[in-house]
């Protein structure tokens, strides 16, 4: 029997006091990731339609190399943040749901350093 | 946490039927939810076919010609019968607003009434509001301010400032627009819900309250507030076509002023 005052449940622990930089990191990442899906496009179509070297000349111009990095970063953060967000809204078991957005941020992680690593390794092997 | 399915004692059951009177020429039907706490049973939906002909406009006037003629049992929350006391907030044809200022004729055939959806429910149309309520006195309502009330005159305010609260004093509490949001059916014991959060920003936005910083703070926090994705049920069925969306994202806005600014 809980003899806490509806008052005393509502309070709870009280305010986390955070949030705000989750949510507006959410926003920037979305707004950076219209722009910069563009190369990607652009990228996308040349790996399936155009020669390996001509792909990696593409890549390899700073500028390009620049926004395909940028990109990856900003996908996954923008995923790992957006994800942490459905987890938190579905899951209330309490151990269950910090184990599961333990998971969706290392494997984003995970994600982007594999993605990273194959940018420069394309572009150091050619 | 989702739920997806009814649990085993709240799937519904077809009810009693009652028929119009004799002679009766304007029949409309209103299928209406009804529980028994003490009965055990399952709830069940009841038909009262009833003569428009000897009715008032408004669906509480329907639920009141039952309640007075037809079938007495039935329980539910009025009182100022003109959408300033927000009692008789309940699901009409699947859509929350208050059944005194919503018009029989609004609607084209039968009329399913429900309670508030995803709530305890006491007996009949009668939600259990103990929760909404905590919650809503959790954001302290009231004004809080350091300086002393001037020795012979209220608190002055200007009259653009005052424009500021409109839009947000004319909130009566019913809670249709809380029941409407998915966050507030998952998460309803953390996010404090459209209706609160639009109380809460009603006192950030007061030009007289001196704990803007402090209220912020309470708000500031990954279930309380950012539990509101904009999915806008809120503004939706509000039926005092307010906009809790629009007041919960100006109190975003003054978390990242506050944080960039």
């Amino acid at each position: 029997m809980d003899y806490r005052s509806p008052l005393a449940r509502v309070r709870g622990l009280g305010s986390a006091k955070t949030g705000t930089s989750h949510w507006w990191m959410q926003r920037v990442t979305a707004v950076a990731l219209i722009p910069l899906s563009f190369s990607l496009i652009i990228f996308l179509d040349l790996s399936l339609n155009a020669p390996y070297q001509e792909t990696v000349a593409w890549l390899a111009s700073p500028f390009n190399t620049v926004c395909i990095v940028a990109w990856i970063l900003a996908v996954f953060y923008h995923a790992a943040l957006g994800l942490q967000v459905v987890i938190e809204d579905y899951i209330a078991v309490e151990g269950v749901k910090i184990v599961a957005v333990w998971a969706v941020n290392l494997s984003f992680l995970l994600l982007a350093l594999a993605a990273l690593i194959a940018v420069f390794r394309t572009l150091l092997i050619g | 946490m989702a739920e997806f399915t009814l649990p085993k004692n709240s799937v519904l059951t077809e009810g009693k039927t009652f028929k119009a009177p004799a002679g009766a020429k304007n029949i409309r039907r209103f299928e209406v939810y009804r529980w028994d706490p003490d009965s055990g049973e399952n709830p069940r939906i009841d038909n009262y076919e009833l003569d428009m002909d000897h009715c008032g406009p408004m669906v509480l006037d329907a639920i009141l010609k039952i309640k007075n003629e037809v079938d007495s049992t039935l329980t539910f929350r009025r009182s100022c019968r003109e959408g300033v006391c927000g009692s008789c907030a309940m699901t009409v044809n699947g859509k929350n607003t208050l059944a005194c200022t919503k018009a029989i004729d609004s609607y084209p055939d039968t009329i399913k009434i429900f309670p508030l959806p995803h709530m305890s429910v006491i007996k009949d149309l009668v939600p259990d509001m103990t929760h909404f309520f905590a919650q809503y006195a959790s954001i302290k309502p009231w004004i809080e301010t350091q300086t002393p009330a001037p020795a012979d005159a209220e608190r002055l305010q200007s009259k653009e400032d005052r424009e500021k609260l409109d839009g947000l004093y004319e909130c009566v509490l019913c809670a249709c627009c809380s029941t409407s949001c998915p966050s507030y059916w998952w998460n309803s014991e953390r996010y404090l819900g459209p209706a609160v959060l639009l109380q809460a920003y009603r006192w950030l936005a007061d030009s007289r309250d001196e704990n803007t910083g402090e209220r912020l703070d309470e708000l500031e926090d990954p279930f309380k507030l950012y539990r509101c994705h904009t999915i806008m049920n809120c503004t939706d069925t509000c039926p005092k076509g307010l906009n809790p969306a629009k007041a919960i994202a100006e109190t975003k806005k003054l978390l990242v002023q506050r944080k960039l600014g």
